[in-house]
């Protein structure tokens, strides 16, 4: 499974680790995060995201 | 007199050449009692060079400290650290006056810059790392995405030493006085630690990333130039520390008991647990929205390790006041604290559950039930508000000695 980064603020989300405060299991891939997932860091929406 | 506004020399080849904004109280929702300045720099290079600029309405004041060390049209580069409208505000009017030969910004920078403006004159991205030969001296950049906009940078100039570091380790405070040697340093911590909390504390986590960045790149640095406040070339270490210990948002022996009241009720019940609070050893900063602002309760919370809600109901919410304060709160993200909430009502109260609400999305671990008077607090419920103080004290303290 790919990382993928923030266009904006540099996040990267990485599936191994996922987003736990964000309610995200490990184990998820970029491509099934929901469609309302917001970066972590900045708020960010999913199509700022690119592969790393 | 021709030219009233002087630079102020900061190394032999640095000049402060920026504004001083003495009147400014609201600073987009952040209330500054004592102004600001907005911090633009002149590097004597053979390049000559200008770090960031000033915001709008100030650009003449900005260009007369310049006059006072060169004609600006000799001005060959403009970096622009921070593409904030207080820095760059009168950007592009400059680039149009003294034309100067490139202007530079992080990539994002850039992009920032033509959608704030819409000019067509050409900005060049700079990378992370990348160097710049100002033919006798050199500049390197280091994004700073998130200290405290995507787009920010720090440059760093080499053959002074100096840092330019944007919003990082700034202040808004007005003065003449352009370093932290000449000022008193309770009040730099104090201005140091609110513009921390309302600007920079939602970004904590890359914060200390960032200063570890710094610190692999090794680089020698005997000054740090902020692009608000004094410039500190005496108490560097200090001001870095109090950043990794704002940064690191560990649980302290702090409350703040933080309400708003309509007929004294929620206030009887705020002073009960802050009185219990101070009783069982913890500091408590005890702040009513009724009469403070809310970048004050952003100062309070930066050092807390317990947020105590208070709201009486009206109309079935809680009061406008709380509703603020607390949007801003979460917007800021503080970290790692415990908490609950309180309020009285008149017949619904749906004050108190709103704040359990807030605390909760906060992700402010609630650590004793919430107590909810109708109408008046009698002695049994300052009782249990006295209570509800001892339960956080004492959770508090297990945290404490657990860290």
């Amino acid at each position: 499974m790919k990382k993928y980064i923030c266009g904006i603020c540099g996040y990267v989300y990485d599936p191994d680790k996922g987003d736990p405060d964000g309610g995200i299991a490990r184990g998820t891939a970029f491509e099934d995060l929901p469609d309302d997932w917001a970066c972590p860091v900045c708020g960010a929406s999913k199509d700022e995201f690119a592969p790393e | 007199m021709k030219n009233i506004y002087s630079a102020v020399r900061v190394t032999d080849k640095v000049y402060w050449v920026g504004a001083i904004d003495w009147g400014i109280r609201d600073f987009h929702g952040y209330t500054t009692p004592q102004g600001s300045t907005y911090n633009a720099y002149l590097i004597m290079a053979d390049e000559v060079t200008l770090i960031d600029a000033v915001k709008a309405p100030f650009k003449e004041e900005m260009l007369s400290r310049i006059k006072s060390v060169i004609d600006p049209s000799q001005i060959k580069y403009i970096v622009s650290n921070h593409s904030e409208m207080d820095h760059s505000g009168c950007l592009i009017e400059v680039v149009d006056l003294i034309k100067p030969r490139k202007v530079f910004a992080s990539a994002i920078g850039v992009k920032t810059l033509k959608e704030l403006y819409h000019g067509q004159q050409e900005i060049i991205p700079v990378k992370d790392g990348e160097t710049l030969s100002l033919g006798n001296m050199n500049l390197t950049f280091m994004e700073t995405r998130m200290i405290h906009w995507p787009d920010s940078m720090f440059t760093y100039l080499a053959e002074e030493e100096l840092l330019f570091s944007q919003d990082a380790f700034g202040m808004h405070l007005a003065t003449l006085e352009r370093f932290d040697d000449e000022l008193p340093q309770s009040l730099l911590e104090y201005e140091a630690a609110t513009y921390y909390a309302n600007i920079v504390l939602p970004y904590s986590a890359i914060v200390l990333k960032t200063l570890g960045k710094v610190t692999a790149t090794n680089w020698k640095i005997k000054i740090i130039a902020p692009d608000h406040g004094p410039i500190w070339r005496k108490q560097l270490g200090w001001i870095i520390d109090l950043y990794k210990k704002w940064a690191a948002q560990k649980p302290t022996n702090k409350a703040v008991v933080l309400y708003a009241t309509m007929w004294h009720s929620t206030e009887k019940m705020a002073r009960a647990i802050s009185e219990s609070l101070a009783e069982a050893g913890v500091k408590v900063g005890l702040v009513s929205m009724n009469d403070f602002h809310r970048s004050q309760a952003a100062y309070e919370v930066l050092d807390a390790g317990a947020l105590i809600l208070g709201s009486p109901t009206l109309n079935n919410n809680m009061l406008p006041q709380m509703a603020d304060v607390t949007t801003y709160l979460r917007g800021l993200k503080p970290a790692n604290l415990i908490g609950a909430a309180f309020g009285s009502f008149g017949w619904s109260g749906e004050g108190v559950r709103d704040l359990e609400a807030v605390l909760k999305e906060m992700k402010v671990e609630i650590a004793a039930p919430s107590v909810s008077v109708r109408n008046a607090p009698n002695e049994g419920a300052l009782q249990i508000c006295y209570d509800l103080g001892k339960t956080i004290a004492a959770e508090l303290k297990k945290r404490l000695s657990a860290n």
